[in-house]
């Protein structure tokens, strides 16, 4: 359908913008990924401490090679989720510091 | 063959190129061109100095025996540097605010400045230190003795000893040289800090190197690698689990507690925001360092023959294969991780005992108040610092000798990190806990320490070099519950977990029940606050009031610890800041608390503290000045709360005052009116009478005007006593003094009786009365309201503008009331005036045409209340429209009516 008097197509009909309940979306933001920082650690720990989980049975030698994978693995992930979530960080951010008041 | 000669030139040659980047480093940050040397990964490779020989040479030595437990050494600092959020973020704010120097001037600063717990913590570092340095001697010493061993000499002690020396003279020579320029430890240590970040490289790229070789040359990559570690000695996952997560808490904890590792975390740090960086990028410089260990202790087990050292595989394999490019790679890489940590290691102990020991000791020494003054500290402070680099590797080299550099070079750092965490808990109960007192830190410190000595470190020395076989065996004097490696009988555990755990336990205890029992001074609680709430603090020391101290003495002081470009640079910034053209600031509190800061940066918080109030003439600790002052503001505060209360409280009482005063004055006023009014309505028919009595008396009247005169002294009496009855008629209505005299009656008897009653004009008022027509029966004070009837004819005959006016009496229901409306063919009232209409004397427009003073609708509306019913305007009508609710009729009299209504 061509528009009468510009002879361009017409628009597509725009979907009403609904405006979000939520505004201060970033600085929430912001809190989330300290939280994620602080549970970081917590983390690391937990994945750390599963090969002491690991069952053997009577006889049943090695697992060596294993636990270095897991383990390395494990620092490995550890290490860029920290990159990421530290790339995303502003300590700095006096919007996001709340003492314990902002959900 | 490379020569032992060529191993010794070449490392003397990295040792020259080190020194020329540490030079140039210096000069290019004394020129202010160091911005890359604030770089984020310059911080996190000077974090690198947790990896030392004994990472380099021990961890395949460590893995050889076993297994992957050489790897929570590595996790423990992972999981702290990854919760940077946590703890670090806030040390090395705290570190910031408050100018810490070193982990000693941190828990001195704590606790109120407390020169005591400065000398704790720097012995304790001192020591626990000691066989770590000593470790570092011994790796060296040994590498050397590796290439000596390859190129045919053979070493015996002497030459072990001799060479240790000579590595010791050598550290020495370079940290005094990079570690003791700038005084001013926040000022860092650039050249150092550069120095140790290429050594990172190195030794991180040789132990690449040499992995790579292994894998990819010795092995068959990564997966035949693997296999291989399945097929090794050190195959089975037989890992103890208490000692894997203890080794992992040990490690976080010492690479907080760690004195070296404090200086380049937090002293060093430059910016806050490197910790972001070093948060992922320490984590993975660790990973890499620990990632081939596992494959080269394989291998060198492998390969290497039996009995060969595997602390040394690093160094021996490459060697072995022929590679001595390679070996002489790992050689600087573990040359490079021993001397960083040496260096750091002993630059943060130096400055440690320089501000803890030997100034407080020098400042002792000075009983006259004039000490500060006549002594040159700055020469003193370096001197002092030069001394202790010194003294701390000759505390090495005498370790190294005493322990025979034979045992493993692993247990020797387990044991040293057990004596540095024993400052855990003061740290994190200081950091985090404003309960934490300086009694309970000394307490938990002393009592963790003499536990660590007793268990781990006397012990450490092998069996029979200080400790006897029979005290390890039976404790002291035949106490067997007191054996270093079993307390309290309990058998069986690793000793460095037992050391670990009842050192710790003790020490936590302590410092719990210590701090919980004693009560704090002043300014303990002033620093805890700072400390723990360090991120909504400003950075606002203790104030110091009523300083005795001249600028010019605060001045002459600082010169001699800051040199005097920098202490008159202060000076003369203060100044500006206070808006003077002089060079010397006024000595206001907060000048001198900045002061001290600046000071406790180069000296440490105790000694600056002790400076300043030395010159302040001992006016100088106004702390406790400062809480009374808190407790008075305390008061103060109460008593102007209560203030504020009663003042809303008569601010209440007022404005009731003033709005009973308004009704009062509008009474009075209303009471004036009425007064005024009832005078003037009393005065016009008397004036009447007055004139016209006067005029008779003086007689010679013709009859008839007599007559006249006659008739109207009697009209206006007769007003009079009508406006006197109106008077005493609603003066009785108001007061409620009126009796009803209830009867029955037909609506349309009483109109008759109104109407005739009105007594107007026959014909000056048409009155329609056709809506009122059918018979209603009535109970009331019938008189009573036959008046207010009267009321409304008469004055729908006094004030209906209609040429010919005509009133139309309508009877009739609403809401089920009944209701008569009076309503005339005038103009009605107007809207404004319909609010005063039933008011006493309120008389619209001309008064000449009203008979009455205007009481005649204020006495309808007090009837029509005391009967029961009503009487109002009603508006939007065609003239004006009155409106009488009758009385509500009471059921039973209704059927009387509706009776008597029967003829």
């Amino acid at each position: 359908m061509m528009c009468p008097v510009t002879g361009l197509p017409d628009l597509p009909p725009r979907l009403p913008v609904k405006p979000s309940l939520f505004l201060a979306r970033d600085s929430y933001r912001q809190r989330r990924l300290r939280d994620a920082a602080r549970m970081l650690p917590v983390l690391g720990a937990v994945i750390w401490l599963v090969p002491l989980l690991w069952q053997r049975g009577p006889g049943q030698t090695g697992g060596m090679a294993a636990a270095v994978v897991f383990v390395f693995s494990g620092w490995m992930v550890l290490i860029v989720l920290t990159a990421l979530i530290a790339r995303k960080l502003r300590p700095d951010d006096s919007a996001a510091i709340d003492p314990g008041t902002a959900p | 063959m490379m020569s032992f000669n060529q191993l010794i030139a070449i490392a003397l040659a990295y040792v020259a190129f080190l020194f020329f980047v540490a030079f140039a480093a210096e000069r290019r940050a004394a020129r202010g061109q160091g911005g890359w040397l604030r770089l984020p990964i310059v911080y996190t490779l000077s974090l690198s100095i947790y990896c030392t020989a004994w990472t380099f040479y021990g961890a395949v030595g460590y893995a050889a025996r076993s297994g992957l437990e050489f790897v929570t050494i590595y996790l423990g600092p992972t999981l702290v540097v990854v919760g940077w959020w946590w703890v670090l973020r806030r040390l090395v704010r705290i570190g910031r605010m408050q100018r810490i120097t070193s982990i000693a001037d941190l828990i001195s600063s704590r606790f109120g400045k407390s020169t005591t717990l400065g000398v704790i913590v720097t012995i304790m570092a001192v020591i626990a230190a000691t066989p770590y340095i000593a470790l570092q001697l011994q790796s060296v010493t040994q590498s050397f003795q590796v290439f000596a061993r390859a190129g045919g000499q053979d070493w015996g002690d002497v030459e072990l000893n001799r060479a240790a020396v000579w590595i010791a003279i050598g550290l020495c020579f370079f940290t005094v040289l990079f570690g003791t320029r700038n005084l001013d430890a926040n000022e860092r240590h650039h050249g150092v800090v550069i120095a140790i970040a290429v050594e990172a490289v190195v030794k991180l790229v040789a132990l690449l190197a040499v992995g790579i070789f292994v894998v990819w040359g010795l092995s068959d990559g990564a997966v035949a690698m693997l296999a291989e570690i399945e097929a090794s000695p050190i195959a089975d996952w037989t890992q103890s689990g208490s000692r894997w997560a203890a080794l992992i808490f040990l490690s976080a904890a010492a690479f907080l507690c760690l004195p070296r590792m404090f200086q380049v975390l937090v002293v060093e740090n430059a910016d806050e925001r490197h910790l972001q960086t070093a948060s992922w990028a320490f984590p993975l410089y660790l990973l890499l360092m620990s990632l081939f260990v596992i494959p080269i202790a394989v291998v060198g087990l492998r390969v290497m023959p039996v009995g060969a050292n595997p602390d040394l595989f690093v160094l021996t394999l490459p060697l072995s294969q022929g590679q001595q490019g390679l070996a002489t790679l790992s050689f600087l890489g573990g040359f490079s991780s021993a001397t960083s940590m040496v260096i750091v290691a002993t630059i943060a102990l130096s400055t440690m005992v320089s501000n803890h020991i030997v100034l407080p000791l020098w400042m002792r020494a000075g009983t006259t108040p004039g000490a500060i003054m006549s002594g040159d500290v700055r020469q003193v402070v370096v001197l002092a610092r030069r001394l202790s680099i010194g003294g701390v590797l000759a505390l090495g080299y005498l370790y190294f000798r005493l322990s025979g550099g034979g045992a493993a070079l692993a247990a020797i750092g387990l044991v040293s990190f057990s004596g540095v965490v024993q400052v855990l808990p003061a740290m994190m109960g200081g950091i985090f806990w404003r309960g934490a007192t300086r009694t309970g830190a000394i307490l938990g410190l002393t009592s963790g320490f003499s536990v660590w000595v007793w268990c781990l470190f006397l012990p450490s020395f092998g069996e029979g070099a200080i400790l006897s076989a029979s005290v390890l065996a039976n404790g002291p004097f035949g106490l067997t519950w007191l054996r270093p490696e079993a307390l309290f009988g309990i058998t069986g555990v690793d000793p460095v977990l037992h050391g670990l755990f009842w050192s710790l336990l003790l020490n936590t205890w302590l410092f719990f029940a210590g701090s919980v029992l004693s009560f704090p001074k002043p300014l303990e609680r002033l620093q805890g606050a700072q400390f723990v709430n360090v991120f909504d603090h400003s950075p606002s020391g203790p104030a110091w009031t009523r300083s005795a101290a001249t600028a010019e003495d605060l001045l002459i002081m600082s010169q001699r610890i800051l040199g005097a470009t920098h202490s008159q640079a202060i000076f003369a910034r203060a100044a500006a800041r206070q808006g003077k053209a002089d060079t010397l600031p006024d000595v206001t509190p907060s000048f001198v608390a900045g002061l001290e800061r600046e000071l406790a940066g180069s000296v440490g918080a105790a000694t600056a503290h002790a400076m300043i109030a030395q010159l302040t003439q001992g006016a100088a600790v106004t702390v406790d000045d400062l809480i009374a002052l808190a407790d008075e503001t305390a008061q103060i505060l109460e008593y102007s709360n209560r203030l504020q209360t009663k003042s809303a409280e008569q601010e209440r009482t007022a404005r009731a005052l003033r709005e009973a005063n308004v009704k009062l004055m509008s009474l009075s006023e209303q009471k004036d009116a009425f007064l005024s009014q009832i005078s003037h309505e009393l005065r016009t028919p008397m004036t009447s009478i007055r004139s016209f009595s006067d005029i008779l008396r003086m007689g010679n009247i013709e009859p008839r005007d007599t007559a006249r005169m006659a008739g109207i002294i009697n009209a206006e009496a007769l007003r009079l006593t009508r406006l006197l009855d109106d008077l005493l008629d609603l003066s009785v209505l108001e007061n409620g003094q009126v009796t009803l005299h209830m009867q029955h009656g037909l609506l349309s008897d009483l109109l008759d009786r109104a109407v005739d009653a009105a007594g107007h004009a026959p014909g000056a008022l048409r009155i329609d009365r056709s809506g009122a027509s059918h018979p209603l029966w009535l109970e009331t004070d019938l008189d009573r309201l036959c008046q207010v009837f009267i009321n409304l004819i008469a004055n729908a005959a006094k004030y209906c503008s209609a040429p010919v006016p005509e009133l139309r009496v309508l009877c009739h229901h609403i809401n089920g009331r009944q209701v008569v409306d009076f309503i005339d063919n005038g103009r009605g009232i107007a809207a404004p005036d319909r609010e005063v209409i039933f008011e006493k004397f309120s008389r619209l427009g001309d008064s000449s045409r009203a008979g009455g003073a205007g009481l005649g609708l204020a006495i309808s509306k007090e009837i029509m209340t005391r009967l029961g019913g009503d009487v109002a305007y009603v508006p939007d009508q065609a003239g004006t429209c009155f409106r009488v609710t009758l009385p509500a009729i009471a059921p039973s009299a209704a059927k009387e009516v509706a009776v008597s209504a029967t003829p």
